[in-house]
Formats: C-alpha cells, structure tokens, sequence
C-alpha cells in the first residue's frame, strides 16, 4: 500500500527518507519479519507525515509495533524543541495516558494454581469493566478537580494505596503542568463518572506469573522472581482524556490558517509550544494524565483486596507491590543531547514507553542503578514482557521504547476471523482464563489480531534501546 | 441504497456513508453513529424505539463540509457519552458546507433496553472525505475505537 522506499540502515533499523515537505527523516524499528507486515498498511506514510512538523529534530521515529494510527502512527515518537516546535493532540492520542502497571506478589503460581478462577470471578466483580463503564468511587467536582491535580497522590490520600506506590510510578503519578481550568465542563462532566473503571477494547487486567527470567541481577532489583505471581493492568483516563483530546484537536484544526502550518493530514493539528494555545493543550493534557494514574492506582488497590479475601491473606503475607508504572500516551518536556547540546524538547510518545536507562534522574532511588522497567504487554493470553531502558535509548529514540504487540488485521478482520469459534475456549485450552463483557471485544483482540510480542521486543533488545529481563505467561484475563 | 457500511482500518474502524443528498447524508451518518454505540435489547419494541422519545435541536458549524460532519458527529457522541442520551432519529433541515441544524428524537440510555457495543473515543479527520457524486453524497470517516 506504501510508495515510499524504505533503506535497511542494519538488522534492526529501516530509513525513511527525507523527500518534499519532511523537514528530518524518519527511522522505523523493525527486522525483516515486521518490515513485511508494515507493507500492509499506512503507517510508513504516517511516519514521513509527522517530519512535516515544525520544530521536529532528528527523526521521526516508530517502534517495531508501529501500526497504522489517524495522524501520528501508533509505535509513534518524535520529539519538538520547545522555542519553535509544536504540540499536537493527536500525537499523544485519545487516550491520554494510556499505560500499564505491573504488581508483583509473594506468591507463587503453586500457591494458586487452584484459585484462579476465584480470584479471577472475584477480581471481574470488583473492578467496572466494559463499554461505558461506570466507576463506583462519586466524585464531586472539588474532589476531581483534585484528581486532575494530583493523579495518584489524591488516591492514595484517599486511602487507595501507599505512598510506596507513588515511588514506583513514573513522575510520582502527577504531572506538576495540570491546570484544571484548562478541562472543558464537557470533560469534567466525563471524568465524574468514570474514575476506577477499566473500560474495553485493548484494556484490560490479567493475572500473570513469570515465566523466564531473562537478566537475574536486574530481575532481582525489579523484585521479580521465577514462578512469581504478577498482575499486569491496562487502561488510561477514560471519557475526560478521549473529551480533552477531542476538545483541542477541534480548536486546533479551527485556529490552524493562523498559525500558517501546512499539513498532510488534518488530524495532524497542532499548536506552537509558545503560544497560549500550545500551553493550554499541555496543562490539560497534564490533568488527563493525572486522571489516569488516580484510575490505575484504583484498580490496583481493589485488586489488593480481592488477592487478600479470596486467599485469606494478610497485606503482608499477600506483599502485593507495584513495581512500576508507566504510561505510553503522553507528550512530555524532557531534556536530551541533540547535535551535542542540550536542548529543551516535548517528546511525544503515541503508543510508546519511555525507557530510561540507569543513572538517569528521573528514575526512582530504587531503580537508579539499574534502569526503568518498561512493561509490554502482549496479545490477550499471552502474557507480557518487563525490559529495561538502556544508554542508547537516550542517544537514539529520545528515551523510548515499544509499548505493545501492535495489531496486524483490523477489527473487522479480526471479528471476521473469530466467527463460529470461541476465542474463550480456545484461549482455556491454553491455560488462559478469559472474563470479558462483551463477545465482540474478545473476537476484536484475538491473538492473531497482534504481531507476535517476542518478534517486536527482540528488535528493541537486539538494537539496544531496552533489554529483556523476564517473560511473564497470563493465567487469567479480564476484558471489558 | 445501503445507507452505510463498515470499512477496515487496522486499530480503528472506518466506516463509509452514503445519502441521495447532503441533508440525508448527515442523517444517515447520525443513525449509522448509533448503530455502532448500541444495540437494542429484545424487549425494547420496535414501535417505541420510533414513537417514544423527546426532540432536541441541534445546530453545529464547520470550517467546510469535512470538518461540519465531523463537528456534528462529535456532538452526538457528547451528547451519548456526556448526557447519556440514544438518538433514534434524525431529520436535518438546514444543511449548507459550513452550518448544519438537526432535530434529533432521543431517550434516555437505559440498561434495560440498550445494550452498549462499541466505546467510540472520537470521530476523525485522517483519511476523511465528503464527496458529491452524480447521484449522491458519499463519506469516509475513521472512528478511534
């Protein structure tokens, strides 16, 4: 479907090449196998449209999960100085914070081989999942308009978790930009009804246990063993992030003439870092980010509880712990060498983890000597991966890696795939139990629906941007 | 004349509408937009999904007619997720590329009902086309889903 002729600069890296418009070259991650399924769709014309950009510097740059989005490609990363550079909606996405947290357990699978199918019905109960769903924590507009401020410290004043949690998720959960003057009532309206909900599509919680530790030392700081128990969960900020996204992206494409910047793709719309515009996306931005870490750390607490009923243990004995969070939706101000300098740049992540290596300071006091955790989380069933930044995600992909598997046939398709059988079963057989709302999500993100997660995490390892450190296999899994 | 279709697009889902003209075109895309959001349970009897309801008036403007639809459709989608109304039906009685008002016939979701079947984050503008052809009106529009 693609015109553009892609260069392989090595086994891990392909060139997008700079022609009419782009002002930098685009790099794609990807091995042969992922090059032939990037064929498929338009995500490569996705990537060279981001590089019309103004303020763009290097490359525009895509993951090897890289997948065909609506204006930036999902596995998308570019990063704008912030003097003359812009800020787009649509390169963060919909949903804004979109992330996974990962906990780990004292437990281990043959502590609970026999109850997961308790633990599973009784995680399905406590947790709102599904389309719409609704969340049982009521919100008065003080208090959201605390959430907005304060993401995850709000739910842990609250008595949702500790403040070892915090520790544990990137930016201690809050985005210090959020200003929440700069959210729509439209918004608001959304944000009140939905915190603590998992929602549905692509989200969703599942028991895991650890398969195979890949690097001991760094497994061991990670607090992950073999044969641990895990929970891995997926979701993001809801209708208020899909509202805030939506509500700027309107101004944007309305105000666009003004700023005089000529795009491939409407959906493109952005807004100069400098001006009240731009500075407004990003304080609301902040607020949906803050929004989804308060959601997550919910969620986490109600699964705390439910480990701690239905196996009659005590939060010691039980020791769930988070070990990270980390959101892959977001646009950040971060600071990296380009051209030898230092320079101010906001790095938008659309579909991608930022993955620091050790010493950076960002990094908790936990994590500094060895790196970040980056988590990905793979097809429904199969389970996830836990890397860990490395030096030359700084030096190449402004700190960042893969967030996921990355879908190859559309929903659709995939729906299309999965009549007369039953995706719940088949996933049974493999030792995966499956609690989902709807049947349509489980036929919509059936396992052939992905790229295969190994492939995509081995480009990352190989090229140097994240190292493997454990493979997790799912147990159980909760879809809305 | 089918009055919509759905289309393939790898994380998201397209869908194509069609109109004989640009008033029906906007209506079709209004029903075609709740077809997607929900379904009706059994017990909801065809004749009250029709009869039963209140009108709303809606007026919505856009730069060109592209962007009009997708301002008009992000209306509904609101007016779903915000105030948790089900449009049944649609009758469009001004339409030009920049201003559109629309008399929707809605009620309240209701679980017993309604059943929800896709969470549609936004309508979009990538790969979005509006066109007039000899007989009638055709769109392409791109839901995140």
């Amino acid at each position: 479907m693609s015109e553009i002729k892609l260069e392989r600069i090595d086994d891990n890296r392909l060139l997008v090449p700079q022609t009419g418009g782009m002002r930098v070259p685009g790099i794609i991650y990807a091995n042969e196998k992922i090059h032939d399924l990037l064929k498929r769709d338009e995500s490569i014309k996705q990537v060279a449209n981001v590089a019309h950009l103004p303020g763009i510097v290097q490359y525009s740059l895509a993951m090897p999960d890289v997948h065909w989005g609506y204006g930036f490609p999902i596995g998308g990363v570019a990063a704008f100085n912030v003097e003359d550079g812009i800020i787009s909606p649509g390169g963060v996405g919909y949903d804004i914070n979109c992330g996974c947290r990962l906990l780990s357990t004292k437990l281990s699978f043959f502590d609970v081989k026999d109850k997961i199918s308790d633990l599973t019905a009784a995680l399905y109960r406590a947790i709102p999942s599904g389309v719409g769903s609704k969340g049982v924590v009521k919100l008065s507009g003080k208090d959201e308009k605390k959430v907005l401020e304060t993401g995850s410290q709000w739910a842990v004043q609250n008595g949702f978790g500790s403040p070892e949690d915090l520790e544990a998720t990137e930016d201690r959960g809050a985005m210090a930009s959020a200003d929440p003057e700069k959210v729509s009532a439209r918004a608001l309206e959304r944000g009140k009804q939905q915190l603590g909900t998992l929602g549905s599509g692509n989200h969703f919680l599942e028991i895991e246990f650890v398969r195979e530790i890949f690097d001991q030392r760094i497994a061991a700081a990670f607090g992950l063993r073999q044969d641990q128990i895990a929970v891995m969960i997926h979701t993001g900020s809801r209708g208020l992030g899909y509202q805030i996204c939506d509500d700027y992206l309107a101004l944007m494409v309305k105000h666009m003439q003004d700023t005089g910047i000529e795009l491939p793709d409407r959906q493109l719309a952005c807004a100069y870092l400098r001006s009240p515009r731009g500075r407004d996306y990003l304080a609301a931005m902040a607020c949906g980010a803050n929004y989804a870490w308060a959601n997550r750390q919910l969620l986490m607490h109600w699964t705390r509880e439910v480990f701690e009923k239905v196996l009659r243990l005590a939060p010691r004995e039980l020791g769930m712990r988070l070990v990270y969070d980390v959101c892959h939706n977001i646009a950040k101000i971060e600071t990296f060498p380009v051209q030898g300098q230092k320079t101010k740049l906001c790095v938008h992540r659309k579909g991608a983890t930022r993955a620091f290596p050790a010493g950076h300071e960002a990094l908790p006091e936990q994590y500094r000597q060895v790196g970040q955790p980056v988590l990905i989380p793979g097809d429904m069933g199969s389970g996830s991966y836990v890397l860990v930044g490395q030096p030359k995600a700084l030096e190449e992909t402004f700190g960042s890696a893969c967030h996921g598997a990355g879908r190859v046939l559309s929903r659709t398709q995939a729906v299309k795939a999965g009549r007369g059988r039953f995706i719940a079963r088949e996933l049974s057989e493999k030792g995966v139990l499956v609690m989902a709302s709807s049947k349509g999500t489980l036929a919509e993100e059936m396992p052939e629906a992905y790229k295969d997660v190994d492939d995509v995490v081995q480009v990352m390892h190989e090229a140097g941007i994240a190292k493997k450190v454990a493979r997790l296999q799912a147990l159980a899994c909760i879809k809305g | 004349m089918k009055k919509y279709r759905l289309v393939d697009h790898t994380a998201d889902m397209g869908m194509e509408i069609s109109g004989r003209t640009k008033k029906e075109l906007f209506s079709n895309a209004a029903l075609a937009l709740f077809d997607l959001l929900i379904e009706h349970k059994n017990n909801h009897r065809i004749e009250d999904r029709q009869l039963k309801g209140k009108q709303k008036k809606i007026t919505v403007e856009g730069m060109d007619i592209a962007d009009l639809l997708i301002n008009f459709l992000r209306e509904l989608l609101y007016l779903f997720h915000g105030e948790t109304l089900v449009v049944s039906g649609c009758k469009i009685s001004k339409c030009t590329t920049k201003r559109v008002v629309a008399h929707l016939l809605v009620q309240k979701y209701n679980d017993t009902k309604y059943e929800m079947k896709t969470e549609i984050k936004a309508a979009t503008y990538h790969n979005l086309k509006v066109e007039k052809h000899k007989t009638n009106w055709k769109a392409r529009i791109i839901f995140d889903v």
